[in-house]
């Protein structure tokens, strides 16, 4: 196991998300692969952590604040989704252009 | 072939694998299962990264909580086209720009040699005195931040949100 196996899991990951978030119709089903996208960055964290850094302990201290804040991400879009459903009656993004011009 | 690389490539099999069945699952509900397969599959890895706090923190917050939260919001907004095709039509673009940005990434990883040094555990008690000591005041400022952001996602969803 070397830095580079763990740098090239989390780069696949990514990527899985990326292509989640662009090619996914349900707002719930995007939301998804963003949280993949931020695994791949907390991988890629845990793993410089523990390869790079001398103290060994920022890149976890990190993590602990992107589990937070994903945490808080989820929270909130979720209630602007529940809050566009009930709206409009669909959670279809191609559907949602309140703010297209 | 050592004992933790064939475990990381096991790991690394069920995370992607969950990947790709999360952002290609037709039912919304296989979705979540696989995601919920994926992140515990990343908890796996964290504990091969000798980060024991942050597998256990991953397990709670992930699986416990996140996973629930998403598939309770598939339920509130069951759809007509819950179970129809759930992909844009400019899904190939996506795909696309998915494997640039991993072939970028790849050959960046591939040429960067860093000096690297021989891993180590750190315990549960040095993450915690970091984390309460050195990174106290960004650790009350994230507290606020979730606060904040779990009020409004009260006023946001509840009965009157959104109209006043």
């Amino acid at each position: 196991m070397s830095l580079l196996h763990l740098h090239l899991l989390s780069a696949a990951l990514f990527a899985l998300g990326l292509y989640g978030v662009l090619a996914r119709r349900n707002a719930v089903l995007v939301l998804m692969a963003i949280e993949l996208m931020l695994n791949a960055v907390n991988i890629n964290l845990v793993a410089s952590a523990l390869f790079l850094d001398p103290s060994r302990l920022v890149g976890q201290v990190l993590v602990v604040f992107v589990i937070t804040l994903a945490a808080a991400e989820v929270g909130l879009a979720l209630a602007i989704i529940l809050r566009l459903y009930r709206n409009r009656g669909t959670a279809n993004l191609d559907e949602i252009n309140l703010l297209r011009w | 072939m050592s004992v933790t690389l064939l475990a990381l490539a096991l790991l690394a099999a069920v995370v992607l694998g969950g990947g790709v069945g999360v952002v290609t699952a037709r039912n919304v509900v296989h979705a979540a299962l696989f995601l919920l397969l994926s992140l515990g599959g990343v908890a796996g890895v964290f504990l091969l990264l000798l980060a024991e706090f942050l597998a256990l923190v991953q397990v709670l917050i992930y699986g416990g909580a996140v996973v629930i939260v998403l598939v309770f919001a598939l339920m509130l907004t069951r759809s007509q086209d819950f179970a129809g095709v759930q992909d844009n039509p400019q899904w190939p673009l996506g795909l696309l720009a998915a494997l640039v940005v991993f072939g970028v990434l790849t050959a960046s990883f591939v040429l960067w040699k860093p000096t690297v040094q021989p891993p180590a555990r750190v315990g549960f008690e040095e993450v915690g005195r970091e984390l309460f000591l050195r990174w106290a005041i960004p650790f009350e400022m994230i507290s606020l931040v979730l606060l904040l952001t779990l009020i409004g996602a009260i006023i946001l969803a509840g009965e009157r949100g959104g109209e006043g």
